[in-house]
């Protein structure tokens, strides 16, 4: 779709993949696929296919980065160079840098970070197909792969967004809606403690529009948690059934 | 003062718990009297407390605990000591020699060398200091001879079992003494090798298998079975 679609939204109020405003992409998500990480995550959230892993808490390196009094959370955010249309370079951008430190700070609130000092813990992402919102499918990647590595955390965090495309509000913009539309607000989450991590808006929304894509995002968040546990779940419900049978 | 999981349920970080007059116990937090899951694991409540034995962790020092370490360098006055935790351990030298270490008369490497492995207890840690090790107890110290299998600490209760039913079980089957680092280290040293072999087969039995039911019979299974197919060949 390299044309400028002229209308986003079909008269039967569908979109360009046949979405209704308020449905989200099919989300796949898959725990600890990775042997050599502490911790990984794998999310397919529609044509977004994103790897997490994490490692640590580990001593840091180097040394003089290390925090006396809480742990270090790094992240990496980073595309790889076949996973846009046109070749991306693999040196990391100033959007990559940028979205590596955005998705650090929303990540570090749902982290004990003060329970390990003078450690740190490493987040690797690595986007393999890129198709609009991986900030967010990462953001839920991400979090996944602390949980998985036994980091003790006060909450998963997911990620949603929503924005704005021919005066909609909708929710999960793909690629082109995200290109073509008016506006993106993308939303990190926790839904257990009720608190939002990341909020950020690319686009002009009016006030009223702006709320309704918020509230919007979050329900997004919501449904995306279920699976989002469902996921972490799996990979240790055997365990649980064996556990029961014993007693 | 409601409770919101069954007995073994597993929960995933961040699912309330119990509201109320409870306390937190392992792997949890309190929030506005309410109790949360940190870490993936089963949920249990003992008395009042909350607890949630982890399914995924990682080894975190505590003074007293018994681990098997790696020496990785030798120091001007001790050395440092890889003990698969966030932080590397130190041991000194005045500990290991029991006497005031003097660097003119006493040369470091002859006594413990890069890739030594130890026996050792963690003597002291603190928040703001890398955990200090001691080697002056029985039992602990330079290790010798004998094998070394690793394994996920938090497996570690599973290889002791009830009250040590498993280790002792183990022990007496093989005649292989083992030592158990709490850091997923585990040191078996037989009369022959054979025996050590069967011995670290039994433990890699038990980590491959370590949630399924009846699990100490199918290792005495497994040993007796594996002690008469060796002696027919």
């Amino acid at each position: 779709m390299n044309e400028k679609p002229e209308k986003l939204i079909n008269k039967k109020g569908l979109r360009l993949d046949g979405r209704k405003a308020d449905e989200l992409r099919p989300v796949k998500i898959e725990v600890g696929i990775l042997s050599n990480a502490d911790g990984s995550a794998y999310i397919e959230h529609g044509k977004n296919k994103i790897l997490a892993a994490a490692f640590g808490p580990r001593e840091m390196h180097p040394k003089h980065l290390s925090l006396p009094d809480r742990m270090v959370l790094r992240c990496r955010y980073h595309m790889a160079p076949f996973s846009v249309g046109e070749r991306k370079s693999p040196a990391p951008s100033r959007r990559e840098i940028e979205l590596s430190k955005v998705i650090r700070e929303c990540l570090e609130p749902s982290v004990f970070v003060e329970y390990y000092p003078r450690t740190g813990v490493d987040v690797f992402i690595e986007v393999l197909q890129a198709d609009g919102g991986t900030r967010c499918a990462s953001i839920t990647a991400a979090s996944l792969a602390l949980a998985d590595a036994g980091i003790p955390m006060r909450d998963l965090v997911v990620a949603c967004a929503a924005g704005k495309i021919d005066d909609t509000v909708v929710l999960d913009l793909f690629d082109t809606e995200d290109k073509v539309g008016c506006a993106d607000v993308p939303v990190a989450f926790m839904p257990n403690l009720n608190a939002v991590t990341l909020l950020q808006m690319d686009g002009i929304l009016k006030p009223e529009e702006f709320e309704k894509a918020v509230s919007m995002a979050i329900d997004g968040c919501k449904k995306i948690y279920e699976l989002q546990k469902e996921a972490l779940k799996t990979k240790y419900m055997l365990i649980e059934q064996e556990e029961e049978v014993e007693e | 003062m409601p409770t919101y999981f069954e007995k073994k349920q597993l929960v995933t970080p961040g699912e309330m718990l119990a509201e109320g007059d409870y306390l937190a116990g392992s792997n949890t937090y309190t929030e506005e009297n309410k109790v949360y899951a940190s870490r993936i694991g089963l949920a249990d409540l003992d008395n009042k407390q909350v607890n949630v034995v982890a399914l995924r962790s990682f080894y975190f020092p505590k003074v007293g605990d018994i681990v098997i370490g790696t020496v990785l360098e030798v120091g001007f006055s001790g050395w440092t000591v890889d003990i698969k935790a966030p932080y590397t351990a130190l041991l000194r030298a005045s500990d290991v020699l029991s006497r005031p270490f003097k660097p003119q008369n006493d040369e470091l490497s002859q006594v413990l060398n890069g890739g030594d492995l130890i026996v050792a207890k963690i003597a002291s840690y603190d928040r703001s200091h890398d955990p200090q090790l001691t080697v002056g107890e029985p039992g602990l110290g330079k290790i010798t001879r004998g094998q070394i299998i690793k394994v996920t600490p938090s497996k570690i209760p599973r290889v002791i079992g009830r009250k040590g039913s498993m280790i002792s079980m183990i022990k007496q089957e093989t005649g292989c003494q083992i030592i158990l680092g709490v850091n997923g280290v585990i040191l078996v040293t037989g009369k022959n090798p054979e025996d050590e072999d069967l011995a670290m087969a039994a433990i890699q039995k038990i980590e491959d298998e370590s949630h399924t039911s009846g699990l100490t019979d199918r290792i005495t299974q497994f040993l007796k079975e594996e002690k008469t197919g060796g002696k027919q060949e």
